[in-house]
């Protein structure tokens, strides 16, 4: 599949703030981050500005935004208007928390802010089931990759939190959070890779055709001389060596790296400490994009059969 | 409404049977379609460099070649993929919008391009390839079955098939409703075999594929401990005694 980078910066951003809102709307009644109405709006609205930025993102995918509002009508059936609705609904929490952590009314603030909590978890549920959905792409169609979706915005979420935490030095609980979500992160992503390879593909030229019970099918002359939509769209193809590469560089790099920085960070403390857990921030998400880049230009879909033989 | 409507016991089921024994591979069913439906239903059925190194654009039938088999066994198959109007189509559920939709009357799956977003999750879905995204609109297009043409009353009753079918010179292609088991494509698809397309994806296509007939076994010769003909006996003695014992 295309890695559109409108998309990849979609899910990475609001990943990252949904899983931002999410840790700040839990610790903070738990007196776990700074108290201050500071702290708090500004993790608030780095939260919103990421989820923002996400979702305009996504809407340059589209091939006509100015009608996007017509995808939240269909939840029904759809995980993309399911997706929609969430992400729109959370708003109404997200905006009311942090408006109470501005004015200081501390009870709406945790009220709203579990509400809007859980309205990201949803939202980032949906994300990950627009893709889980799709049989006819085996590397999508498997159960680790929505908890995958749910769990790596948790990670940069926190990672950020302990970030924007160290400035008023009381980075502890969410870079220890961070930490921990990293080395999950790490464990959930080689354990899925180690499957979708052992995965058989969902369909064979054979079964594509039908013509398996002749035997072997092997396309001979191609429909058109020249590339098309499907081509472009569907049967991106990336080499073997370079994937093998990238999938190093995200797990070192956006989850083993991050999360031993992060627990470096508590011993350490003070403005050395805030460097590391601002690297590891850093780090995260450069991974996440990479990981998210992967999770595109890997996937493989059945109507490649038709032109390739395999997919 | 993407949510399928609930299909009726008996319910129409229109769509194509696609004789894979008797396709010559000409891309005429490919050619008509483009013709019909660049100014039909879709329209329009944009190219990008049409006449230049690079031309592409928006077809919704693609005509194949595979070699199937190996050795004397092996056949050479041409094979027109388009839209195979499923019972369970994904690529209806997963739209946002309400755009995409399969018709309860017919069963035909259709795009309502005045409401599609171009957020081709839809071509995603499917996994035979029939949608093809008008880059020009920013809206997803598809097969449509020729549902201006089936139904289109100011056509010659026989010129109301889909523009594949009509067109086809080696009638490799039936149109009919698949729901009626008594109908000529029902009792073609069950005396032929004809089968779907990837039924482990369980789309429930409702277009059915016949498949080539069994190449006859070639003729063996005579076995190998025959003698030699009469006639290739060179001795006219032998040739005569051969002739008498063989009486």
């Amino acid at each position: 599949m295309k890695p559109a980078a409108s998309v990849i910066a979609f899910t990475v951003a609001s990943g990252a703030g949904y899983g931002l809102l999410f840790w700040l709307a839990l610790l903070r009644p738990l007196g776990l981050v700074p108290q201050g109405a500071w702290f708090g709006g500004v993790a608030a609205v780095l939260a919103l500005a990421l989820i923002t930025a996400g979702l305009l993102s996504s809407t340059t995918h589209l091939g006509r935004p100015e009608r996007a509002w017509r995808a939240f009508s269909q939840w029904r059936s759809s995980w993309l208007s399911r997706e929609g609705v969430a992400a729109v609904a959370t708003y109404v929490p997200a905006g009311l928390f942090f408006l109470s952590i501005v004015a200081g009314w501390p009870v709406l603030a945790a009220v709203s802010g579990l509400l809007a909590a859980a309205g990201a978890a949803v939202t980032v549920w949906c994300t990950g089931m627009i893709y889980a959905s799709l049989k006819p792409i085996k590397e999508w169609h498997h159960p680790l990759v929505t908890p995958g979706y749910m769990l790596f915005g948790a990670f940069t979420g926190a990672a950020l939190l302990a970030v924007l935490a160290g400035f008023w030095g009381m980075d502890g609980v969410p870079a220890a959070i961070a930490a921990v979500l990293g080395a999950l992160g790490f464990a959930l992503k080689r354990a899925y890779w180690r499957s979708v390879d052992a995965t058989p593909p969902v369909a064979t030229a054979e079964s594509a055709t039908g013509l398996g019970s002749i035997g072997q099918v092997r396309p001979l002359d191609p429909p058109h001389t020249e590339t098309n939509y499907l081509l472009r769209e569907m049967g991106f193809r990336i080499a073997r060596v370079h994937a093998a590469r990238l999938r190093m560089i995200t797990l070192g790099g956006g989850f083993v790296a991050p999360a031993l920085l992060l627990a470096l960070a508590l011993p350490v403390g003070g403005w050395v400490g805030w460097l590391l857990l601002a690297l590891a921030a850093v780090l995260a998400i450069a991974g996440m994009l990479v990981e998210r880049w992967l999770m595109f230009a890997q996937a493989t879909h059945t109507v490649t059969l038709y032109y390739r033989g395999n997919a | 409404m993407t949510s399928l409507p609930t299909p009726a016991p008996g319910g129409k089921k229109l769509g194509l049977v696609i004789d894979l024994d008797t396709c010559v591979g000409c891309h005429a069913c490919a050619t008509n379609c483009k013709e019909w439906n660049a100014s039909g239903h879709m329209a329009p059925l944009p190219d990008h460099n049409p006449y230049s190194a690079g031309a592409e654009g928006v077809w919704f039938n693609r005509v194949h070649s595979y070699e199937a088999g190996d050795g004397e066994d092996g056949r050479t198959v041409h094979f027109p993929r388009s839209c195979l109007h499923c019972e369970t189509p994904a690529c209806v559920t997963v739209c946002p919008t309400g755009a995409s939709y399969k018709r309860a009357e017919d069963g035909i799956v259709l795009v309502n391009t005045d409401m599609c977003i171009g957020c081709q999750l839809c071509a995603w879905a499917c996994p035979y390839g029939a949608r093809e995204f008008d880059e020009d609109q920013g809206v997803m297009k598809k097969c449509t079955l020729c549902v201006d043409r089936i139904y289109n009353e100011t056509i010659p009753e026989a010129q109301r098939v889909p523009a594949c079918v009509s067109t086809c010179p080696a009638n490799a292609r039936h149109f009919g409703d698949l729901g009626d088991p008594d109908s000529a494509v029902s009792k073609l698809v069950a005396e032929r075999g004809g089968f779907e397309l990837m039924p482990e994806l369980d789309y429930k296509p409702v277009n059915r594929y016949l498949p080539p007939r069994r190449a006859p076994k070639p003729d063996a010769g005579p076995p190998k401990d025959a003698g030699p003909l009469n006639s290739q006996i060179q001795n006219p003695l032998l040739r005569w005694m051969d002739k008498v014992l063989s009486r």
